[in-house]
């Protein structure tokens, strides 16, 4: 008790003593800031409960997702011992939805690995570099932000072929130019400040400064802007999924079992429309936690 | 795009060639440019393509000398920039080469499909704007109350459903649980083949027949699909009208009104309202732009025989010169309304010139 007690004061310190104190106060300040948004901490929370349901899937499964029983096809939620029901081929669909949370949150973080790097890289380059390059490089995003995402997602996924791997592709392929934006409007306001001036002075040069001294200023923006648009992601992996460009059966993906379950629906609504809670929950999670986020690390946007 | 031509101006003393000349011009190289990108890489999607394109036209039973004719014959032998060039000029002209799964023309493909996802977009934009526009611009007056939450709840529902899994629900609900509404498709089969096309809007063309039984038969297909589109962008449209109107309700001409003595409904929609009419027909014209991509999977939902499930339809038989085709035609109209909607900007805000 007296330790967490002196943890708190040494965190919430007005005159911090050394730099690690100040880094790790703001952050602690951040989640009190955090904390106190009721609908961000459910976003949290469900966001939480859904990774644990993702990492602990074999613990808490009570079938094998990809057994088939056809003699139990289509059982309604409850019956048999199928929490959530089965599906046509006669999955248990609770045990398919926890093994397809591991799926989701697989290609969201593989896309925001990808894709907000790229964007910081072009957009830092643009930004710093000036003159043709930047010109060259924002056409680029231009184009790319010209264009429909999801069809243009839809058209790389043909070409490349069907899979997790290449809709990860396709979908950070269109989702990278916002990023490059956000981080060039960053870089341009930096990019003439005196620190930097300083840091040149002793000699650093423009992959040090950009590395260094400008990537560190553009992550909370990139962040905010990452969050915001996980729930797109998954949208869209999900709808890639629904229409059989993404993950391939018999792999338990949420937009696959909706597309399983599409032509029962009006029999047998369970099939479709429990993963169809599940997609809503995790990217309704997602936009909460997101909308928290901005209030907490970019106060000056109006929380709309 | 507008601070670029900024510097250009700002930089250099004033040329003979008059302002407004020299941005169109720019507007104009703009266009070209993204068009050409968004050319280059549907281009090169069917050159990585694993399907042999040859083998696509003349199939597996083919002779090796019939397949090295028809490899010279679409042109694969040229050098790759050459093979570009070609595919410019021929998608330049409206060919867009023929679909192997209709045996068609993709442009008369498309010309047939197009206005049925035209209609639906056009009826979803409009859905959005009569509910988004008032909702953004009450939730702004009334910031904090009990509408404002609404609207923001609205939105975050709308940013977070997907929108095939909301059309099956719909379905089930409201066709196959209360009958409200028709199922599937654009046309109940008895009402197919009366209607002669006029504009291939059928509520349109059967308005403007006297049709009205197929009128309303057509309506009741068309209102759930409709209304799901409108729904999002209703979401995207009465988010933005809200922050529009509070940024307008903030500023010190609204007090001068308000010391003035206007009414409160002078003041939000004689001042404040007339002030973003601008910035909002911009945002439904992105919003109308988004939909034309998000009927996509609304239109495989509802069985909708528009362009959304033509590209997807043809994807899955590996007909890539319909899907690069769609792909072309939305990509244009999306990259048409984006600048429409900057030059709207332009040519109506004073503060831009």
């Amino acid at each position: 008790m007296s330790t967490s007690q002196g943890l708190r004061d040494w965190l919430l310190s007005e005159e911090p003593t050394s730099r690690r104190q100040a880094k790790y106060a703001s952050w602690y300040k951040g989640w009190l800031t955090l904390r106190s948004n009721t609908l961000a901490m459910l976003g949290l929370f469900v966001l939480t409960f859904l990774i644990l349901c993702a990492i602990f899937a074999p613990f808490l499964a009570t079938h094998d997702p990809f057994a088939q029983d056809l003699g139990n096809r289509l059982l309604a939620p409850g019956e048999g011992g199928h929490l959530f029901g089965t599906d046509s081929l006669g999955r248990d669909i609770y045990s398919r939805l926890l093994y397809g949370a591991r799926i989701s949150i697989y290609i969201v973080l593989l896309v925001v690995m990808v894709a907000p790097l790229v964007g910081l890289i072009v957009g830092t380059v643009s930004g710093y570099a000036g003159g043709w390059i930047d010109i060259v490089l924002m056409r680029i995003t231009d184009i790319f932000l010209a264009f429909p995402r999801l069809i243009l997602a839809l058209a790389f996924v043909a070409a490349l072929g069907a899979g997790i791997e290449n809709a990860v592709l396709a979908i950070s392929l269109t989702a990278w130019p916002p990023y490059a934006r956000i981080a060039r409007a960053e870089t341009l306001t930096i990019r003439n400040s005196d620190y930097i001036h300083a840091i040149k002075l002793q000699g650093a040069g423009p992959f040090r400064i950009v590395t260094k001294h400008i990537w560190p200023l553009c992550i909370s923006s990139l962040v905010i802007r990452v969050t915001l648009d996980m729930a797109g992601i998954i949208l869209t992996a999900a709808g890639l999924g629904f229409l059989g460009l993404g993950a391939q059966p018999p792999s338990p993906e949420w937009g696959a079992m909706i597309s399983d379950g599409r032509q029962y629906i009006l029999d047998y609504w369970w099939v479709a429309t429990i993963p169809g809670i599940a997609i809503f929950a995790i990217s309704l999670a997602f936009n909460l936690l997101g909308d928290g986020m901005r209030d907490v690390l970019d106060p000056k946007e109006d929380n709309s | 795009m507008a601070d670029q031509n900024v510097n250009q101006t700002g930089g250099r003393l004033g040329p003979p060639v008059p302002i407004w000349v020299r941005k169109s011009l720019a507007t104009v190289a703009t266009v070209a440019a993204t068009i050409l990108g968004l050319l280059f890489v549907t281009f090169m999607i069917g050159r990585v393509m694993p399907i042999d394109p040859v083998l696509a036209v003349i199939g597996e039973r083919a002779t090796q000398a019939q397949y090295d004719q028809t490899f010279i014959e679409l042109g694969l032998d040229q050098p790759l920039l050459v093979q570009f060039w070609i595919y410019v000029t021929d998608v330049l002209q409206g060919d867009f080469g023929t679909s192997i799964r209709t045996g068609q023309e993709v442009t008369t493909d498309i010309a047939r499909v197009f206005p049925a996802t035209l209609e639906l977009a056009t009826l979803g934009t409009l859905i959005g704007v009569l509910l988004g526009v008032p909702l953004g611009v009450i939730a702004a007056v009334r910031q904090g109350s009990w509408i404002d939450q609404l609207a923001r709840f609205v939105g975050l529902i709308g940013y977070s459903m997907p929108i095939f899994w909301l059309g099956l629900v719909g379905l089930l609900i409201f066709y196959g649980i209360l009958g409200w509404v028709a199922g599937p498709g654009r046309l109940g089969i008895f009402y197919q083949g009366i209607v002669e096309p006029i504009t291939g809007m059928i509520l349109i063309d059967s308005a403007l027949r006297g049709e009205w039984a197929v009128f309303r038969n057509a309506f009741s297909h068309i209102i759930l699909p409709a209304s799901l589109l409108g729904y999002y962008s209703l979401a995207y449209i009465s988010r933005m009208t809200r922050s529009f109107m509070l940024e307008q309700l903030g500023s010190e001409y609204v007090t001068t009104a308000r010391v003035k003595g206007l009414s409160e409904w002078q003041v939000v929609w004689g001042h404040a309202f007339r002030n973003i009419r601008i910035q909002l027909v911009t945002v439904i014209a992105l919003a109308y732009a988004n939909l034309l991509e998000g009927s996509v999977l609304t239109e495989i939902i509802f069985a909708w025989p528009g362009l959304g499930q033509y590209i997807t339809t043809s994807l899955l038989a590996n007909d890539m010169n319909s899907v690069l085709g769609g792909t072309i035609v939305i990509g244009t109209i999306f990259v048409g309304i984006n600048i429409f909607s900057d030059l709207l900007y332009r040519f109506f805000d004073p503060r831009s010139k």
